[in-house]
């Protein structure tokens, strides 16, 4: 399953390229992505997953970016 | 934002009176109170970084810079360099706002609700809930939800925002319309034909958003470069401030307040802002001409495009062939017509349906067996116990059946009854109105050579190769034959690539394997719109070379963005080294490139590109 979200006050496009690594190092994530300018990130994994996956990904975005918000 | 601002000029307000204070004890205390209030949020954001681990991070690097500068007692500097890239940043997301909010805007196509018909009363739903075969209504001013067919009304439509064009199309009952227009005129009731997630606006939006995951060349490198460039800077850095005062006892305080200015020059977001923003902008930009670009990449191959591979039917010409004449022998025209539309009526060539257009006489669909389709030739078919053959000439001097020479333009289209000629009909294409001017642009663009790939017969593909002024034609081939021509076209490419542009379900291999595949949107077959790199919404040959003109002028700014930001940061470090360049500048080289490179960036969104349409045929 593929999703899109959006995710809002990321500092720069570095910033963003390093938070994609970091996210694509989770264990389940299967690609993620984050367009900086349209402020999108595309996770996709496991349907059954999905959700475990999502707030890991949730909790790392948290961490690295206290700022930032993912809905 | 607002906040920000205020507290900047709070800041600034401080720092120029302290400058300007004759008591150095009150100067210092008012130095310290602006620092604090541009510098706080760095400061924590900073402290924050370093406790994960994340060292060569913006706010980071500022700190250690300005505390640097600090403890040298430069107090001045360290609160103009913190006020300075506040400002800096200030305004680059003011102009990344903007830069977002243009984007935003052309790719504001997108329906939030619709009319959905139901027991006889209309409900707004969300398009998302509306399943095929649902009746919608769309009223005057109104975004056509989802894609469908007019069954009731009539209206015209702005398809601007998908096609580029400015004119109004008209339609009527019995059209297909598509998601994203603009219905102008008239009560429109339509029956849906493919549901939201597969609608013309999905898939327009979905393709420009994911657009920037191929990245260019260009875009690559930058994103490589940014990510040793930071640790290479801070290195030298380092290097800066301790190996000449411990090798040749220079003073330490100032190779050290040199070392400072280079990390404030060691952020790369000038470049990973600009360079994929400027990409983003090229797509955005040509999306809204009309023209949608699956990958930043295809823009960067685009502008060093040296050959032009065309298609003919449906590329350069309607596509909409007409029966011009029938001849028949032994039967009665309308016999013969009636025959060929019965044989033909399960193909989908084009051909095929003109003719089956033409036929008045209601067919019976299940009257045949046995069919065989023969890719390039035609068709053959048991039909009333007869075996028939319908095609070119190649496929009655395949079954030795003699055909008589048709002077006719155009193509002619063989009917034979077991080895038995019974006649032919002769069907003819039109040039599109925009296809002369089309290929002058591209000649005038600097295109090497133009040429004419195409299953028709040899003398209609020379007659119009030659009112269209192209270079190359090859004629009489089979699907197989175009992939094969292309690759040979690949190999005798000097240093430019190779453009195919097509719109057949036989164009979709030559449209994958050339540099770049150009398919016809709206007419071409959804394989071709797959295989293709980019899609012409309004299938306006012309658009080529605006195609081309928009990724040229995207890599002009691209390149612009990427020698101005490492030139300006490589001055400023040489500067520095030598004790010539302060924070200041720094500063400007960081934060004052990054908003020029947005600015810039915002360039590559212009929308209007003047298409060159000369005399029309």
């Amino acid at each position: 399953m593929k999703k899109t979200f959006s995710i809002s006050d990321l500092n720069c496009a570095a910033c963003a390229n390093a938070l994609e690594k970091k996210l694509s190092t989770i264990t389940g994530v299967k690609s993620v992505s984050i367009n900086f300018f349209l402020e999108k990130l595309t996770l996709e994994a496991d349907d059954d997953q999905f959700d475990v996956i999502l707030q890991r990904v949730k909790r790392v975005v948290d961490h690295s970016f206290p700022g930032a918000v993912l809905t | 934002m607002k906040r920000n601002l205020w507290m900047i000029m709070f800041a600034a307000v401080l720092f120029l009176t302290a400058i300007f204070l004759p008591y150095p004890m009150l100067s210092l205390s008012l130095y310290f109170i602006a620092y604090m209030l541009v510098g706080w949020d760095i400061l924590i954001r900073a402290g924050r970084n370093i406790v994960r681990g994340n060292v060569f991070d913006e706010n980071f690097l500022m700190t250690v810079a300005t505390i640097g500068a600090l403890i040298l007692g430069e107090y001045p500097e360290a609160v103009a360099v913190m006020l300075l890239y506040q400002i800096g940043e200030y305004f680059q997301k003011r102009a990344l706002q903007k830069s977002r909010k243009s984007i935003a805007a052309l790719m504001d196509i997108r329906p939030d609700t619709a009319n959905l018909e139901r027991n006889g009363s209309i409900e707004t739903v969300d398009p998302d809930t509306v399943i095929i075969g649902d009746v919608i209504v769309i009223k005057p001013g109104e975004r056509v939800p989802l894609d469908g067919t007019i069954i009731a009304g009539s209206s015209t439509l702005d398809t601007s925002a998908l096609t580029g064009e400015s004119i109004p199309r008209e339609v009527l009952t019995g059209d297909e319309i598509i998601s994203g227009c603009v219905n102008i005129a008239g009560l429109l009731r339509v029956s849906v034909t493919k549901k939201y997630q597969d609608s013309t606006v999905t898939k327009i939006l979905e393709l420009v958003e994911n657009a920037t995951r191929h990245k260019a060349r260009s875009e690559a490198f930058i994103t490589r470069f940014a990510k040793v460039y930071t640790p290479l800077v801070c290195g030298a850095a380092l290097l800066l401030a301790f190996i000449p005062p411990l090798l040749f006892a220079a003073s330490l305080s100032a190779w050290a307040a040199r070392a400072l200015t280079f990390l404030v020059v060691s952020c790369p977001c000038a470049l990973v802002i600009s360079v994929p923003l400027t990409f983003l902008g090229g797509i955005g930009g040509a999306s809204r001409n009309g023209i949608l670009v699956k990958g930043s990449n295809y823009l960067e191959l685009l502008s060093k495009a040296e050959t032009v591979v065309f298609d003919k039917t449906g590329t350069l010409t309607e596509g909409t062939f007409r029966v011009t004449s029938i001849h028949p022998q032994l039967l009665s025209e309308n016999a013969l017509l009636y025959l060929a539309a019965t044989l033909e009526s399960a193909s989908s060539h084009p051909i095929a349906k003109s003719i089956c257009l033409h036929n008045k006489i209601p067919i019976a669909a299940d009257a045949l067996s046995d069919m065989v389709d023969l890719q390039g030739f035609g068709l053959s078919a048991v039909y009333q116990k007869h075996r028939y053959y319908i095609g070119n000439q190649a496929l009655m001097e395949q079954h030795g059946i003699a055909c008589p020479y048709c002077p006719h333009t155009g193509v002619v289209v063989h009917l034979a009854k077991d080895g038995q000629y019974l006649g032919h009909i002769a069907i003819s294409d039109h040039l599109k109105s925009s296809a002369k001017d089309a290929i002058n642009a591209l000649h005038s663009e600097g295109i090497r050579r133009t040429i004419l790939l195409t299953g028709d017969r040899t003398d209609i593909a020379r007659q119009t190769a030659d009112i269209l002024d192209i270079d190359q034609v090859y004629a009489e081939l089979l699907p197989a034959d175009k992939v094969a021509h292309v690759e040979r076209l690949l190999t005798e490419q000097k240093d430019g690539y190779l453009v195919f542009v097509g719109d057949g379900i036989n164009d979709a291999p030559s449209l994958a394997r050339a540099d770049v595949g150009i398919a016809m949107g709206a007419l071409g077959s959804d394989a071709a719109v797959e295989a293709a790199d980019i899609v012409l919404m309004d299938d306006d040959p012309l658009k080529i070379s605006t195609a081309i003109r928009i990724a040229r002028r995207t890599m002009r700014i691209a390149r612009e963005n990427i020698v101005f930001a490492l030139g300006i940061k490589a001055l400023v470090l040489v500067l520095a080294a030598f004790g010539i360049a302060n924070m200041w500048m720094a500063v400007f080289a960081d934060v004052g490139v990054s908003i020029l490179a947005i600015l810039n960036a915002a360039r590559a969104l212009r929308t209007r590109y003047a298409t060159q349409r000369g005399e029309s045929l």
